[in-house]
């Protein structure tokens, strides 16, 4: 009998829920730590990011709409994928960021934790972030967070992974949708993740996927003016202040942080606004 | 059809050599028109897909994109042909259709809108004397099904309320079974009774099956007297296609080369991107000529698309992609 041929693998990107090339039909090198062809993956183009942004505007009424308990659900999912696909996951943070194996997978825990701890959350943003003011008048006055809508996320160029599911689910988890660019040297486990959501039960669209150089993809999400917030922290600070400004072009919410899971909180409620409700009370 | 060295000269040009004066052939019986359609070629349905999808790639950028945005812009009859249509939707529809962009006066006007004909007195009443015509559907769209006493009191009804432009539908039915002679005498009776008002036929190509249907229905109405023909109601599954297209804009470019009769075509249903609409401009360009590209000589209906066209226009200005909700949904 032959030899088998190798079945090699390509990293595409995430849009909607499907995952195409890049319209561009453009793909770059990216290599191991240590130096060593890694992978062929697609660079996104402007168009991509175009399509990417169409996808999660289409499907955040649905996401927020449906209920927080369902969106738990389907989060924690994730988890469950994360989990029965972690040998995979942990080999490619250890080829990407150059750590010992036993390190990988702590670090694989760490992030499917995460995903869990987010999954926890949705059903308790409303409680924490919002609530009743005392008024002086015959009102019931409520807050009430809901998500901004559309987050473009450039992921941390370090953290492949961990920092990747903290920049991404944090607005997720709130009812938002996400456009993000995942580290551009260390781009393949966020594309495994990505793929653990289409057998997760993520509506498309819902988290979508763009790899690619982000300094040519960040400045297009900037200056999106269908972006409702951006997350800017995987880009060097002179970067990000140049975005930042171009971002308020059109009134974006921005966040510089780089994922920090001491001040989650703070991330949680990055990409939150609040709905302020004057309601008469019957006599 | 015509001579080797006068198709030279058109392929050259990207032009259509129209003789002058016409000679439009007289139509004296069905036999007759069984006869002239049988004499047209069949069309090679490969060829046409492989033609269609190769200038679909055409490139156009910049102040090439923009001026061509302008252009489908002002090309496109806005519509809305629903059950649920009120006076008030039709009046933010027509107030939508002469200032597309309330912010930008350099945005041309559209052609025309075009309503169910109970709603055409309402359009008028909005429109005034502005350039934006009244189209109306009618010979009981869209299916076509009624006869024809009914479909010619529909028409003058919508005539007499003010229409510009009346879209006719064809009897597909009649078609299909063969009986072209129905199909031909139903749309003469409908363009004497349309008077001065331009006459569209549709011809429902989602319903016609092959090319060649298209081919001979093209055929058909514009020997009737069809000032344009039109792809589809937007009512069936399958509408505008590019090869569709392709195949009416090649038939009224032989129709003009022999009869000497300058036809429209309107393309409608399903186009709803500015990446769509420039392809048909490129569609036409490369088979009639520029001479078509022009609201008299080619049209888009469509209701979704001019917020596009608006949204990728402000994109060209602006340098960044725009929120849908810059403009007004219909």
């Amino acid at each position: 009998m032959s030899e088998r041929l190798d079945v090699r693998k390509t990293y595409k990107l995430l849009i909607n829920g499907a995952f195409p090339r890049s319209e561009s039909g453009r793909s770059y090198e990216v290599t191991s730590f240590a130096g060593e062809f890694l992978a062929n993956v697609a660079q996104g183009s402007r168009k991509d990011l175009r399509d990417a942004v169409v996808a999660a505007r289409a499907a955040q009424a649905k996401w927020w709409g449906a209920t927080a308990y369902n969106r738990g659900q389907v989060v924690y999912r994730l988890a469950e994928m994360a989990e029965s696909r972690r040998d995979e996951l942990a080999e490619h943070v250890e080829l990407c960021e150059g750590v010992k194996t036993r390190e990988a997978q702590a670090i694989v825990s760490r992030s499917i934790d995460r995903i869990v701890w987010y999954a926890g959350w949705t059903d308790k943003i409303a409680q924490v972030f919002g609530g009743s003011n005392p008024v002086a008048g015959p009102f019931f006055n409520f807050s009430v967070p809901v998500p901004s809508g559309v987050v473009a996320v450039i992921a941390d160029q370090d953290s492949s992974l961990q920092g990747f599911v903290d920049t991404v689910l944090a607005p997720i988890c709130v009812g938002n949708t996400v456009v993000a660019i995942p580290s551009e040297r260390r781009p393949t486990p966020a594309v495994l993740l990505g793929e653990m959501t289409a057998t997760s039960d993520f509506p498309g669209g819902v988290l979508n996927i763009v790899t690619g150089l982000s300094d040519e993809l960040a400045p297009t999400l900037a200056a999106h003016e269908d972006v409702d917030g951006i997350d800017l922290g995987g880009l060097t600070p002179a970067t990000a202040s140049e975005l930042a400004a171009v971002a308020s072009g059109s009134i974006k919410r921005v966040l510089r942080d780089r994922p920090d899971p001491a001040a989650s909180l703070r991330r949680l409620r990055a990409f939150v606004e609040t709905s302020t409700v004057w309601h008469t009370i019957g006599q | 059809m015509s001579t080797a060295p006068l198709r030279l000269v058109t392929i050259q040009d990207h032009g259509v050599r129209i003789p002058s004066p016409s000679t439009l052939p007289a139509i004296e019986s069905e036999a007759q028109l069984h006869g002239l359609l049988a004499s047209l070629s069949g069309v090679d349905a490969v060829g046409v897909e492989a033609r269609a999808a190769k200038l679909a790639t055409r490139s156009i950028k910049k102040s090439t994109k923009l001026a061509a945005i302008n252009l489908a812009i002002s090309m496109v009859d806005l519509t809305t042909l629903e059950g649920a249509d009120t006076p008030g939707r039709v009046a933010s529809l027509c107030t939508k259709a002469m200032h597309p962009d309330p912010r930008d006066s350099s945005v041309p006007s559209v052609a025309a809108v075009c309503v169910y004909p109970d709603l055409v007195a309402h359009a008028r009443k909005v429109l005034g004397t502005s350039s934006v015509a009244v189209a109306s559907v009618a010979t009981a769209f869209p299916s076509g099904r009624a006869s024809l006493n009914v479909k010619l009191l529909d028409v003058r009804e919508a005539l007499s309320a003010g229409a510009d432009e009346i879209d006719m539908v064809i009897d597909r039915g009649a078609f299909l079974s063969g009986r072209i002679g129905q199909v031909f005498e139903e749309i003469v009776a409908v363009k004497e009774s349309c008077g001065n008002a331009h006459l569209k036929v549709i011809l429902e190509t989602g319903e016609l099956v092959t090319y060649d249907n298209v081919r001979r229905a093209s055929w058909i109405a514009m020997l009737a007297g069809a000032d344009f023909i039109k792809t589809s109601t937007g009512k069936v599954a399958v509408s505008a296609t590019t090869p569709v297209a392709l195949v009416m804009l090649e038939a009224v470019r032989d129709f003009a080369e022999t009869t000497g009769r300058v036809v429209g075509v309107k393309v409608a249903g399903g186009i709803r991107s500015t990446k769509d609409a420039i392809r048909y401009l490129v569609l036409v360009n490369e088979t009639v000529g520029a001479a078509w590209l022009s609201p008299t000589l080619f049209r888009f209906g469509a209701s979704s698309l001019l917020n596009d066209l608006l949204m990728q226009r402000l994109k060209q200005q602006r340098g960044a992609y725009v929120r849908a909700d810059e403009f007004s949904g219909d």
